[in-house]
């Protein structure tokens, strides 16, 4: 992947906070954010927060990571169905891998999630974590 | 639009060959199809071909193959659609001729992945999925496709002990194809026992990283037996997309682009599931080969793998799959598989393959489902 800054500048906003888009026409909302509606076409779309939590929809366990990603593997990676019902692909993090299955509440934290060598641009981004019991 | 023929198939044997670059291994599945066909002369070459830029820094495969193939100045171009390259190159070529365009057409799809080393083909087929919001995460394509997997045994309640039979079948019919990678067979403990990739899939679960050429030539049906008194006819021919990233779907252990292309292509063809000898399935993981017999109407939902467990995709059984090897013992040369699946299909029904079928389906997915090709060949009667 180029490692330019803009091409990692622009979503950043979107990658820490999980921010979509809602469509103004239908109500429809989504993530990662559009710019036409796949339910009915409209291209009125406005900024959708997310609340950032959810549960384990599917995961697995990436014991083979691509270049890149060495440095943390084996690492879990999950679909995550967020409470407002879209789902989303990230890692999850601070986890033990026999305690994860389908149904576990998480909820995001930022992460970094990679870098481009020593000295290169190091790309943050969301990741899940198991909700912990509150005191 | 005119009826559409194969009247000649070529590929290369699927493996590691070193000595070859893709520039040889493309030019002898095109001249093998050309010999086969009985001409040297077509009017227009289509190129199917996932990622050359990436995986040897070359483009512009379309002047390249026929560059060095000595096919002159004719039409050439290529057409991509991840690891379901070729099976849209195909269409691109049936529709090439089915339109009028062109009288003879070569489709030609290929890979070379072994100039790679390292993570390096991993990272470059996680392309195949949404690099910004799937593959940025350092999902891999495994990855993804054992999160599929994962989903699929928690809403059918299927283990994985009957998902794992599909590479055990494959490897059985690889023994006996010449160009398959792996011409041996395996015990499903070798494939539940094997290290893990990414769980709950393993390495014998996984279709193997190699290098690889297929070829078709293409004619009307008018036409085609000046080439060959076989020529197989394109019955159906359908390629239909989904959602780039699996996380979009409204479900993600079945596939809305096969089923797409599947209603198409049965349309085109006027025949249904039951009417159906063969099939070449995108084994490429095997929930893929589960999910493709439900998706393309074989079975019901969540009784895939029972249906393979049973042995009913074995040759002999009720509909022989993946008769060659499929991906997993063939191999996948991603760009280049659906032509793989074509020649295998087409060799069946002509009388020069591994059983005797009057027709059969072929399914070419790319990505996670997000391209996907569906063929129905069947003899000229
Ligand atoms: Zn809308």
């Amino acid at each position: 992947m180029p490692s330019s800054v803009p091409r990692h500048w622009r979503e950043n906003i979107k990658r820490y906070r999980l921010l979509g888009t809602k469509c103004a026409s239908c109500g429809t909302i989504h993530y990662p954010r559009r710019t036409v509606c796949p339910s009915c076409k409209a291209r009125e779309l406005e900024e959708y927060q997310f609340k950032g939590s959810g549960k384990i929809y599917s995961y697995t366990i990436i014991r083979s990571p691509p270049e890149g990603y060495e440095f943390c593997k084996p690492y879990a990676a999950a679909l995550i169905e967020l409470e407002e019902g879209e789902i989303v692909t990230a890692q999850l993090t601070d986890c033990n891998f026999d305690d994860l299955e389908i149904g576990m509440p998480v909820e995001s934290v930022i992460r970094r999630m990679f870098a481009y060598g020593e000295s290169g641009i190091i790309v943050y981004g969301y990741k899940f974590r198991p909700i912990l019991p509150r005191m | 639009m005119q009826d559409v023929a194969i009247v000649g198939v070529g590929c290369t044997p699927v493996g590691e060959p070193w000595d070859k670059s893709l520039r040889e291994i493309a030019v002898d599945s095109t001249w093998n199809a050309l010999d086969d066909a009985g001409t040297d002369e077509v009017d227009g070459l289509i190129v199917g071909n996932m990622s050359s830029g990436n995986f040897i820094d070359q483009e512009s495969l379309g002047s390249l193959i026929a560059d060095y193939g000595g096919l002159g100045n004719i039409s050439a171009f290529k057409v991509e659609g991840a690891c379901g390259s070729a099976g849209a190159a195909f269409k691109a070529g049936v529709m090439a001729v089915a339109s009028g365009y062109h009288d003879v057409v070569c489709v030609t799809g290929v890979e070379k992945m072994t100039d790679v080393v390292g993570n390096s083909a991993t990272k470059i087929l996680a392309n195949a999925c949404d690099r910004e919001y799937e593959a940025i995460h350092g999902v891999t394509f495994v990855g993804l496709n054992a999160m599929i997997m994962k989903r699929y045994m928690h809403d059918h309640k299927v283990t994985r002990e009957q998902i794992s039979t599909f590479p055990v079948n494959s490897h059985k019919n690889g023994v006996k194809n010449p160009n398959a990678m792996f011409r041996r067979e395996i015990s499903l403990d070798t494939v539940l026992n094997s290290p893990m990739v990414a769980d709950p899939l393993t390495v014998m679960d996984c279709a193997p990283i190699c290098d690889g050429a297929a070829s078709v030539i293409l004619t009307t049906r008018e036409r085609a037996r000046e080439f060959t008194d076989t020529p197989v006819i394109i019955k159906g021919c359908s390629v239909k997309v989904d959602t780039i990233g699996v996380h979009d779907r409204a479900t993600v252990t079945s596939m809305a682009a096969t089923k797409a292309a599947a209603k198409d292509a049965f349309a085109q063809a006027k025949m249904e599931p039951k009417d159906i000898q063969t099939a070449e399935l995108h084994d490429a993981f095997s929930i893929m080969g589960v999910i493709g017999l439900e998706d393309l109407g074989f079975v019901p939902a969540g009784k895939g793998a029972k249906f393979a467990a049973d042995g009913e995709i074995a040759i002999g059984g009720k509909l022989p799959c993946c008769t060659m090897g499929g991906l997993k013992a063939r191999g996948h040369p991603v760009g280049a598989t659906g032509v793989y699946q074509i020649v295998e299909l087409a060799k069946n029904i002509r009388g020069d393959g591994v059983i005797d079928v009057e027709n059969g389906i072929a399914q070419n997915i790319g990505g996670t489902g997000s391209t996907v090709s569906v063929a129905i060949l069947g003899r000229d009667d």
